[in-house]
Order: C-alpha cells, then sequence, then structure tokens
C-alpha cells in the first residue's frame, strides 16, 4: 500500500488533488491511504514553495499545480 | 481602440434593452457592459502575453536571488518581485517558509509579501485602462514604497522573535550561503504557451467573480449616486475621512480586481485621490482571512504589529496625496 500526502493549506485545489489521486488509485485498483497534510511544517520538511505538492512514501514528486491523469499513474505503478 | 466597447454597451443598453440614456438604471447597466467587456478583453489578452515571457520565473530562483544580494537592495528587490509575481493567497505560507527557511530576513520576506497583493498585471492593467497612467504610476509607487517601507521596519524591531518557534528555528538553522537553484532551463515556445495557458486559466478562474462584483458596485455607484454628493460632502479632504476610509476597507475584502472599478467611480464621483487610495489599499492588503493563515508562521503579536502597520501607512499616504493634490 502506498502512503501519499498531499501539501498545502486547505485550498480548492489541494482538495481537488487529494480526490484525484484517490481516484486514480481505485481505476488503477491500488491501494493507497492519501492523507491532507496542513501543518506548514510539512512544507519545511520537503523544502517545498508551492502548492499543492504530493509526496508519496516519503518522496516528493510533484509541487505547484494539479498533476495530470498520467503523472499520478506513473508514481502508482 | 478601447471605445469599441463603448459603442457596444451603447448599443447593448441603449438599443437592445431599449434604456434611456441618462436615466440612472441606463448609466449603470451601459457602464457595467463597458467594463466587464473591457476588462475580460485586457485580462486574456495580457495574463497571456505576460505568462508567455514570466514562464522562465519560478518561486524558487526569486529566493535564490535574494538569499544571495545584500540587505539594502534586498527590500527593493523582495518588493519588485511580490509585484511581478501573481499573488494567491494559499501561497503566502509556502513562500513564507521557503524564504524563512534559505535565510532571508523576515522584512525582506513581508517586502515581498506586502507588495504582492497590492501590485500585480492585472491590477496596473485595469488601473490603466479605468483611471488613466498617472493613478496608476502613484498608485504603484505608494504600493512598493509601503512594502520597503513596511520591510525594514520589521528588521529594525527584529520580527524574526515573534515568529512562531518552528519558524524562528528554521531562520535560524538556515544555510546563509544561499541555496543552489536548478539553473534556468531554455523553454520551448510550446513549453511557454502551455504555461502561459493554464496560467491564464488559472487566474481567470479565480479573479472573474471579482470582475462582477467589483464592476457591479462601480455601476451601483455611477448610476445612483448623486455626481456631486462625494464632492460635496467629503471633497475637501477632511482629515478624519481618511482613517475612516482605511478601517472602511478591512471589513471588506477583495482583490486588487474587484477593488478598481469601484475605485474608478469614486473618483469620477469627487471622493479625493488619497482618500480613494487609503480606502481600495486597505481592502485589497489588510484582510482577516490573509492575516488568520500568516498565524500559521507569526505570533499574534507580530500581525498585530503589521496589521497597524498597514494602517498608519495607509492613512498617512492618504493624507500626503490629498494634502498635494488638493
Amino acid at each position: 500500500m502506498k502512503n501519499i500526502e498531499v501539501l498545502g493549506s486547505g485550498c480548492s485545489k489541494c482538495v481537488k488533488t487529494a480526490e484525484l489521486v484517490q481516484a486514480v488509485a481505485d481505476d488503477c485498483r491500488v491501494s493507497v491511504q492519501v492523507t491532507k497534510e496542513t501543518n506548514p511544517q510539512a512544507l519545511l520538511t520537503y523544502h517545498v514553495m508551492s502548492t499543492p505538492a504530493v509526496v508519496v512514501d516519503g518522496q516528493l514528486m510533484h509541487s505547484g499545480s494539479i498533476p495530470d491523469k498520467t503523472q499520478i499513474e506513473k508514481w502508482l505503478q | 481602440m478601447l471605445s469599441i466597447f463603448t459603442d457596444l454597451a451603447d448599443w447593448v443598453a441603449y438599443s437592445l434593452l431599449g434604456l434611456v440614456p441618462g436615466s440612472k438604471l441606463g448609466d449603470s447597466v451601459q457602464f457595467f457592459i463597458e467594463d466587464t467587456s473591457k476588462i475580460f478583453f485586457l485580462l486574456v489578452v495580457m495574463i497571456y502575453v505576460i505568462a508567455l515571457i514570466r514562464a522562465s520565473l519560478n518561486i524558487e530562483q526569486v529566493r535564490d536571488y535574494l538569499a544571495k544580494n545584500n540587505k539594502f537592495f534586498g527590500y527593493l528587490m523582495g518588493s519588485t518581485f511580490g509585484a511581478i509575481t501573481p499573488f494567491c493567497s494559499c501561497s503566502s505560507i509556502p513562500v513564507f517558509l521557503g524564504f524563512t527557511s534559505a535565510g532571508i530576513p523576515v522584512g525582506i520576506t513581508m517586502s515581498f509579501l506586502l507588495t504582492s497583493p497590492l501590485i500585480n498585471e492585472v491590477a496596473v492593467l485595469l488601473l490603466l485602462s479605468l483611471v488613466g497612467w498617472e493613478i496608476t504610476v502613484i498608485y504603484v509607487v505608494i504600493g512598493m514604497a509601503i512594502g520597503i517601507a513596511g520591510g525594514i521596519f520589521l528588521d529594525l524591531i527584529r520580527a524574526e522573535r515573534l515568529l512562531q518557534p518552528f519558524a524562528l528555528k528554521a531562520y535560524e538553522t538556515a544555510e546563509h550561503t544561499g541555496v543552489e537553484g536548478s539553473g534556468k532551463a531554455q523553454l520551448s515556445f510550446k513549453a511557454r504557451h502551455d504555461f502561459a495557458s493554464a496560467e491564464l486559466l488559472d487566474i481567470l478562474g479565480r479573479v472573474w467573480k471579482w470582475v462582477f462584483i467589483g464592476v457591479g458596485l462601480g455601476a451601483l455607484l455611477h448610476g445612483f449616486v448623486p455626481d456631486a454628493w462625494f464632492a460635496d460632502n467629503l471633497g475637501s479632504g477632511q482629515w478624519w475621512s481618511v482613517p475612516m476610509a482605511v478601517l472602511a476597507g478591512i471589513p471588506l475584502y477583495s482583490n486588487a480586481t474587484g477593488v478598481i472599478p469601484v475605485m474608478e467611480s469614486l473618483i469620477v464621483k469627487g471622493l479625493p485621490l488619497g482618500t480613494t487610495l487609503a480606502f481600495c489599499m486597505s481592502t485589497v492588503a489588510a484582510s482577516f482571512p490573509e492575516f488568520v493563515l500568516l498565524k500559521q508562521v507569526m505570533t499574534w503579536k507580530l500581525l498585530a504589529i503589521i496589521f497597524m502597520l498597514l494602517l498608519v501607512s495607509f492613512s498617512l499616504v492618504g493624507w500626503a496625496i490629498n494634502f498635494i493634490y488638493l
């Protein structure tokens, strides 16, 4: 199971990102745990300056926008 | 060139809808159609063109640049970068922490964050097309001056002491040698076009409702407030009218896109320029939602200081401009 965190202050884009990741994972039948991380300290941990950012199993994969479907599929493989 | 929008508005309001020219309703509707069509046209063109140019600038590069340069120059550059990068209140926390953890002084970071909502390409464009270049220049100069002066003041009182403990720790343990950036990538035209299109959709998605609200209010003022009302009642720039305007602007939360059409109507109706600017800048820059966000990285005491700083500077600016222009 992959552990996916979506970093951001709870803006609408972060919510959409989390929903999209969950939806793509469901489509690909990959089991994931998606959490929305709003604590600003997480931004420091991963050196993120633009949100939403996506962290997969402790590794920063993406920041600054809602990722597209093909990107998400790659992370889930 | 822009008179085509006046013709369009005249045609829709007076021919298509059959409203009477010179009537309150007719004037309001005509004003609303002219301004919304003009603003949306300009927004689409300008956001796209500016994003094409800006495609190769990212926030990490701004941070690296500010971390390397000397302090005095830093306030000016912080404010300049704040003006040229688009602002979204949801990005203020990551930007604040990114700058702070790179060892950039709080004052320079705040020069960036104070200027950012006040000045951006959309605001400048609206000002130019609605109130003319002179007021645009005054607005930009004042916006940057407040950002720079605010930043210097915050460093003088050593504002970093008043950050939340984890943010202070990040600042103190920062490597002052500066973070090495990813270097400037050469972008193909297609990459720039993709970036600019995405920016256009993103910014329009955020500001379209403010255009309608702002122009709607402006249109009501335009049609229904008697021409001489502001001139008769507040036209001589009574000293108390400036702080009153600033206070009135606080609970009103809007971005620059929404407030500039209102500004146009206020000026046309005879509200002194200084009072108008004080009101508009207070509406845009001193907002409660923004301050609640900043609470995550600052203590209440520092927030209160910044709030007071903004109120005092807007009042001083309003007084100074009324003094010069009246």
